[in-house]
């Protein structure tokens, strides 16, 4: 848990936004997130984010599957309770194949499932603070982070010269945590500051 | 923008070097195999002209699968694809020669149900007569041949011509209109041919006695899969060469996730086949196995499971390497490679009998693969690269994996 300052802005179109982002990663300033109504194309090339890793996670949560399956059948019919199956031999490879793929399966799904709401902060129970309400329905909220080399006025003036409305400063928890949101954080209730209402 | 193919000399004389080859080929194996001996002689130019026939109009299917998807990343290239289906007619051709010449040659050494005497002494063969005569063997032969020339032929025109036409909205739905029609009526065919019925005379009657439903399309998604490696191939090589500007790294991976799709898919239906009758256990339908599994052919069979699947399932996994030139380049020959050593394997078990090193099937499949080279190079400089007209064509430039 780290409670940081933020400086946020709205933007109504995409092709401010892309730009925006751009001028903002090159004046330096720290990109927290980008929160768009609907997944913008190409967006997180702009923002400068890396490719994700999920697909090796998934790779290894595969083989996990293969080799849970492949070893605990063997084990099942070669050394705990070896039976006679219509005269089949003991580790009869073609009958595990398809056990062995509905397990690799499994286990790569479900497993990139949980991978991918861990990367992306999400989880059943589990809250982060919402910007902007309008990041669901029309608006693309862009989030800068403040650190200590940062100017928060300075921040401000330059998202308004690159197109941005609404600008305000929040103080606000950056990860996720359990709770709720109407006794922890009250973004719906809370009044926004708005810096050049 | 290089919009007009003009075939390099080296494309030319590479083609020709392999066509010679392969005569060359063809030549030494009617002096080498006569007589008791001529089955190779014979097994290999069914093997090699079904398996390459089969290859060039897995690009009509191409065309008629994507265009009734309504696909618009692969416009970009379409010429490509069609360039290599307009070899289907010479292919058919040769084909069609072969296999005559094994029903009427008056010899059944390759089909044994064209000896009369074997059939009438023989209970399954007789039962099976009605389906495996030389009639339906002929018409069968004739009507799918003629059909995918036709459809082949037909969208090859459709295609040309409408580089003339304009780009209004009304143009565009006429296009796509008459081009479904004509796909969605080669589908129909090729579902009843390649799908069905084809692979069942042309190959599966080699072991008359043998029957499995998944055969055709374990041979449809053998030279599918090799089809598309052949369409990136000549998409790779026109890339490297300045042309095709529109396509890039983007079509290419989709290309790649295809072969990828397609080996696994190839291994599916290998697997189905063969899982059924292992398990079932019936000697009418495992002594198809028999000499593949438990006989000579044994390293063959877990070579051919190697090449087509392993491979590619491990080397197409990652992102960068279908994003690669020279990895597709690598990969799409090794495919297709090991699905021309899948098709010997189909075909001469059942023929030759024994394993020996194919150095008379490869060198016919050299020159099949010089033939491809010389027909495709001179279709593709017959036509503009780039479908100009074509309603989707924006979709394909702009096209983003």
């Amino acid at each position: 848990m780290a409670v940081k300052k933020f400086v946020v802005g709205l933007f109504d179109d995409e092709a401010v936004l892309f730009p925006a982002v751009k001028k903002v990663r090159t004046a330096g300033y720290k990109l927290h997130d980008v929160y768009t109504p609907f997944p913008v194309h190409g967006l997180d090339h702009a923002m400068g984010l890396r490719e994700t890793s999920l697909h090796t996670a998934g790779f290894i949560y595969g083989i996990t599957g293969t080799t849970t399956a492949l070893s605990f059948m063997s084990w099942v019919f070669n050394v705990d309770w070896p039976l006679n199956i219509g005269g089949k031999p003991h580790f009869p490879l073609p009958a595990f194949i398809p056990i062995t793929f509905e397990l690799t399966v499994l286990f790569a799904a479900v497993g990139m499932v949980m991978t991918f709401c861990y990367l992306c902060q999400l989880m059943p129970g589990v809250k982060k603070h919402i910007f902007h309400p309008g990041q669901t329905d029309d608006k693309f909220v862009m989030v800068i982070e403040l650190t200590e080399k940062t100017n928060a006025e300075e921040v401000k003036s330059f998202l308004a010269a690159a197109g941005a409305q609404g600008i305000n400063e929040q103080k606000a928890e950056a990860g996720w945590w359990f709770g709720r949101y109407d006794k922890d954080d009250e973004p719906y209730l809370r009044k926004i500051q708005t810096a050049n209402a | 923008m290089k919009d007009q193919f003009v075939v390099p000399a080296r494309l030319k004389k590479t083609s020709f070097v392999l066509m010679g080859v392969g005569l060359l080929t063809l030549l030494i194996g009617l002096i080498a195999f006569h007589g008791e001996n001529a089955t190779r002689f014979w097994a290999g130019l069914l093997q090699n002209s079904s398996f390459f026939l089969l290859i060039t109009l897995a690009s009509t299917f191409f065309i008629a699968a994507t265009t009734l998807a309504h696909g618009g990343w692969q416009i970009g290239f379409r010429r490509v694809p069609e360039a290599i289906s307009m070899a289907v007619p010479v292919l058919s051709a040769i084909l069609f020669v072969v296999v005559m010449i094994l029903v009427f040659g008056g010899r059944d050494d390759i089909y044994h149900w064209v000896n009369a005497h074997h059939v009438a002494e023989d209970k399954i063969l007789t039962w099976k007569s009605a389906f495996l005569n030389k009639g339906f063997f002929t018409v069968a032969t004739i009507l799918t041949l003629g059909l995918w020339i036709f459809f082949t032929l037909k969208l090859r025109k459709m295609s040309i011509e409408e580089d003339g036409w304009d780009l209004r909205p009304e143009t565009g739905r006429k296009l796509l209109w008459r081009n479904t029609v004509v796909c969605g009526g080669f589908l129909v065919v090729f579902t009843l041919s390649v799908g069905s019925t084809t692979p069942w005379i042309w190959l599966m009657s080699i072991d008359a006695h043998w029957f499995s439903t998944m055969y055709s399309w374990y041979t449809f998604a053998s030279t599918w899969v090799s089809g598309l490696a052949l369409i990136a191939l000549f998409v790779v090589y026109l890339k490297k060469h300045g042309y095709l500007s529109y396509v890039t790294e983007e079509h290419l991976h989709d290309l790649g996730k295809f072969m990828f799709a397609f080996s696994i898919f190839w291994t599916y239906l290998w697997f189905s086949q063969y899982m059924l009758i292992w398990y079932a256990n019936m000697p009418e339908e495992t002594e198809y196995f028999q000499p593949r599994v438990w006989g000579q052919w044994r390293p063959i069979f877990f070579l051919n499971l190697l090449i087509n699947f392993v491979t590619p399932l491990l080397f197409l996994m990652k992102r960068d390497t279908k994003r690669n030139y020279t990895a597709i380049v690598f990969i799409a020959i090794v495919i297709i490679f090991g699905h021309w050593l899948d098709f010997w394997q189909m075909v001469s078990p059942g023929t030759v009998k024994t394993l020996v090193f194919p150095w008379y099937e490869f060198g016919l499949g050299l020159g099949f693969v010089g033939l491809i080279i010389f027909l495709v190079s001179n279709q593709l400089t017959k036509a503009a690269l780039v479908p100009k007209n074509h309603p989707y064509l924006k979709e394909s430039i702009v096209h983003h994996t």
